[in-house]
């Protein structure tokens, strides 16, 4: 047993430091509230599809304590997160900006949708009766309810 | 030589699928029986030769026969028996030859339940069935063969990814294959119909327990995985807007709007053209699936087989499929006549409104999980879309449907008024309304998640319980109630998935809005309190499993002095494939989960240690696995078996057999 797990040692498998670290939580709770928040929406650039909240990288890991380091020297949400865009990129954001290109993006489920609506209100109205069978009388309507009830 | 065996029956198979593709389709063109009739001999054989190549590469596995490649890669002898079986599929290869036996599957099941389809119809789907079969065969055989051997076999295997070897996902491709699959054959039927260029109220009941079937496995599969990563990735997301996990979710949504546009087609011979249109794309969006999982050109935690060269072949798959079905959509969709008219307030129309928002839904997902692609490509643009976005995008359309749902499903067809089926929904609502206001008042966040996604889950679930409750017509209480359990299968399937689609609102919610998180160093035997929770490292081991190591600890959990529970959570190292694990140690509770984690040593003695309480947790999958069990309802309906039965007594005089 010992022996097996010397060999993992000897092997170089190192375990993967965890997500965010107790050294990393600030002391003023409302901060560290900030920081997660901010931390949720940048990305790990060196794992698949990770928020670096969530990644065991040791890189994610930096940009977390980055982030704390903006936050106690007294940036805001958004100075905090300009900072980081200014030297990682745009890759770096989770939700896309909604500026340029990326406005299509942002708009385009909205657009579809008044566009399907559209074309599903059309296709209704062509599917309407020419002229609709009248509705009951209320004659008729008790008749039937007195035949269900019986 | 069971190998070689397994290998020639593979290349077997794809011989018949080309027979099974022409032969068929030439003859129903040219009315030539003889051909048509091959359709069916044709589609067992496939599936048989493909299911003995399939146990052939399971007896490699599971004798541990390291001369072949894929052995080797994937597997190891010191690993249970299990993930000896399931690391069949655990890798590329081999979940492509599982793919192309539950094709195959399809096929010989439509050949043998669909003897009460029209001759010609029947020998064009299986035909169509065929055709797709081909395109996979020749991408296994020529790109991704499983049975290629060593010449100098090694000692012993390179094992299975650790993160594999776990019962929840050993289970969750087959589930997800036959979804994706099985919406072949809603495919088949839809390009069948449109050679055709005809379909009918019985193409739409033909059509749509097949979609059903792939709907409901579907829905499991993506649960198994919804699961698996909440307890195995060690901080209890279940979702994550993942390429991979959107590719198995869009084929999802379309299917859902198939299944309720196929309905309208079958009871009212409207929305025709769509519905085809639907059935298209549904497994359009199966093709590219498969095209984002494995050919690695969106970045993936799942991507397992980063080749160009397989990328190109699926992406060629998924052009000629769509391609052609697409072509043939346009110039036929024209011929289908819509036959029922219905005014504005309908079932119809709510149906239309499903439609609607399922397909504009996926569009977002579609075009959010593609974005960042299409950014590079056209302005050179790296940036990435997440979580956040799709957060915020997808889920008021999710919204929206909730909303609409249960006045929609009890809507009468043709012509409505809101006013008369909202009369019994008046007391849902203001329950509603109660309990998302007492959830408000309730909680210490100010956050609306949790009002809003508990009132809307309130509304689906008691809105289906009204739903059926109306189902049973008038008369007494006692008489109503007796109705319940005899109403169609179809009824009771509908209300069962309309409420578990409630009960995944309610968890995702809560589990959302109200999840407390420790994390801390503990020194063993120290105490802490989470939430209403005192927790205790009580002690740190080593622990050596079959193929692995474990750092093991003992935790304690007690509520008021009362014990709750004692967890294991583990980090395991997997010295084989050289990888760590993390097993999250779970108390599962119907109203919460608590959640250990045991990191790192740290300098003075104690550990890092994560604790969550995680509110309502297993509502989502419990509400998922209630969806799928009313898609189970809903296609044992009589009217499918009665159809299914006509076979036997082709020619009954007009009376349907008594149950």
């Amino acid at each position: 047993m010992i022996r097996a797990f010397l060999l993992a040692l000897a092997l170089g498998i190192t375990t993967p430091a965890m997500a965010v670290q107790v050294d990393e939580i600030l002391a003023d709770p409302i901060m560290e509230e900030r920081a997660r928040d901010l931390s949720k929406n940048l990305r790990c650039l060196v794992c698949r599809n990770e928020n670096i909240d969530e990644s065991n990288a040791e890189l994610a890991r930096d940009l977390r304590l980055l982030v704390r380091e903006r936050l106690v020297a007294g940036d805001t949400n958004a100075e905090v997160i300009n900072f980081i865009v200014a030297r990682y990129g745009e890759y770096v954001l989770l939700t896309p900006r909604a500026t340029g290109s990326t406005l299509i993006l942002w708009i385009a489920g909205p657009a579809m949708l008044l566009a399907a609506l559209g074309v599903a209100g059309l296709y209704i109205r062509r599917r309407r009766p020419v002229a609709g069978p009248a509705t009951l009388s209320d004659d008729e309507k008790n008749r039937i309810n007195q035949l269900m009830d019986n | 030589m069971f190998i070689e065996l397994g290998h020639f029956t593979l290349i077997l198979a794809l011989l018949v699928a080309v027979v099974q593709t022409v032969m068929p389709l030439v003859g129903a063109h040219k009315g030539w029986r003889g051909w048509m009739a091959v359709a069916e001999p044709a589609a067992m054989m496939q599936f048989f030769l493909l299911g003995f190549s399939f146990a052939a590469l399971t007896y490699a596995f599971v004798t541990s026969d390291f001369s072949v490649r894929l052995v080797t890669a994937n597997s190891h002898t010191a690993k249970p028996m299990l993930y000896k079986i399931t690391g069949v599929w655990g890798n590329h290869e081999g979940s492509m030859l599982l793919w192309c036996v539950i094709l195959a599957f399809f096929g010989a099941l439509a050949a043998w339940f669909g003897t009460n389809l029209p001759d010609r119809l029947r020998a064009r789907v299986l035909g169509v069935q065929a055709s797709v079969g081909v395109a996979f065969l020749t991408f296994l055989i020529f790109t991704s063969n499983p049975f290629l051997r060593l010449e100098f076999p090694p000692l012993n295997g390179q094992d299975l990814n650790p993160l594999l070897q776990d019962p929840g996902l050993a289970f969750h491709p087959p589930f997800l294959y036959i979804g994706y699959v099985g919406l072949s054959m809603s495919f088949s039927f839809a390009v069948a119909a449109l050679i055709e260029g005809r379909v009918d109220a019985a193409w739409g009941r033909w059509v749509r327990p097949w979609t059903l079937l792939a709907w409901l496995n579907l829905t499991i599969g993506i649960a198994l995985g919804s699961w698996w990563a909440y307890y195995e990735l060690g901080w209890g997301g279940f979702w994550f807007w993942d390429p991979v996990e959107n590719a198995s979710f869009m084929p999802w949504l379309i299917a859902a709007a198939l299944l309720h546009s196929a309905i309208v087609v079958e009871k009212r011979e409207a929305l025709k053209s769509w519905t085809i249109l639907l059935a298209i794309l549904a497994f359009g969006f199966s093709l590219i699936g498969a095209f984002i999982v494995r050919s690695g050109v969106l970045t993936s935690v799942h991507a397992f087989a980063n080749d160009p060269e397989r990328g190109v072949y699926l992406l060629l798959i998924t052009a000629i499929f769509m391609g052609g079905a697409l072509t043939l959509y346009a110039a036929r969709a024209g011929q289908l006549q819509a036959k029922g008219v219905f005014s504005l307030v309908s079932r119809e129309s709510a149906l239309v409104a499903n439609n609607v928002l399922l397909a504009v839904a996926t569009f977002v997902v579609f075009l959010g999980t593609i974005w960042p692609l299409v950014a590079e490509l056209l302005w050179d643009r790296k940036l990435s879309v997440g979580p956040p976005f799709f957060d915020a995008a997808f889920t008021p359309f999710m919204m929206a449907l909730a909303v609409i749902l249960p006045v929609g499903s009890m809507l009468p067809w043709k012509r409505a008024k809101i006013a008369n089926t909202m009369r019994p929904l008046w007391i849902v609502l203001v329950l509603t309304f109660a309990v998302a206001a007492m959830v408000w008042v309730v909680q210490t966040e100010r956050s609306l998640i949790a009002p809003i996604g508990a009132g809307l889950g309130t509304w689906l679930v008691f809105g289906a319980a009204v739903d059926l409750w109306q189902r049973t017509g008038r008369g007494s209480t006692r008489y109503r109630l007796g109705r319940v359990l005899r109403l169609p299968r179809a009824d009771m399937g509908r209300v069962t998935a309309h409420a578990g689609l409630g009960i995944t609102f309610i968890g995702i919610a809560a589990m959302t809005a109200w999840q407390i998180e420790d994390i801390r160093v503990a020194t063993p035997g120290e105490s802490f309190r989470v939430g209403a929770y005192d927790v205790t490292l009580v002690d740190v081991q080593q622990v050596e499993g079959p193929n692995y190591i474990s750092t093991m600890a003992e935790m304690q959990i007690d509520r008021n002095g009362r014990d709750v529970a004692t967890l294991f959570p583990e980090k395991r190292i997997y010295p084989v494939a050289n990888m760590p694990t993390t097993e999250a140690a779970i108390d599962n509770g119907v109203f919460r989960d608590l959640y250990l984690v045991i990191g790192d040593p740290q300098g003075n003695g104690g550990w890092s240690v994560r604790t969550f309480v995680k509110p309502f947790a297993n509502w989502i999958w419990a509400g998922a696995i209630i969806m799928s069990l009313g898609g189970l309802l809903s296609l044992t309906d009589r009217r499918f078996r009665v159809a299914a039965g006509a076979r036997k007594t082709p020619k009954a005089t007009g009376g349907v057999p008594a149950e």
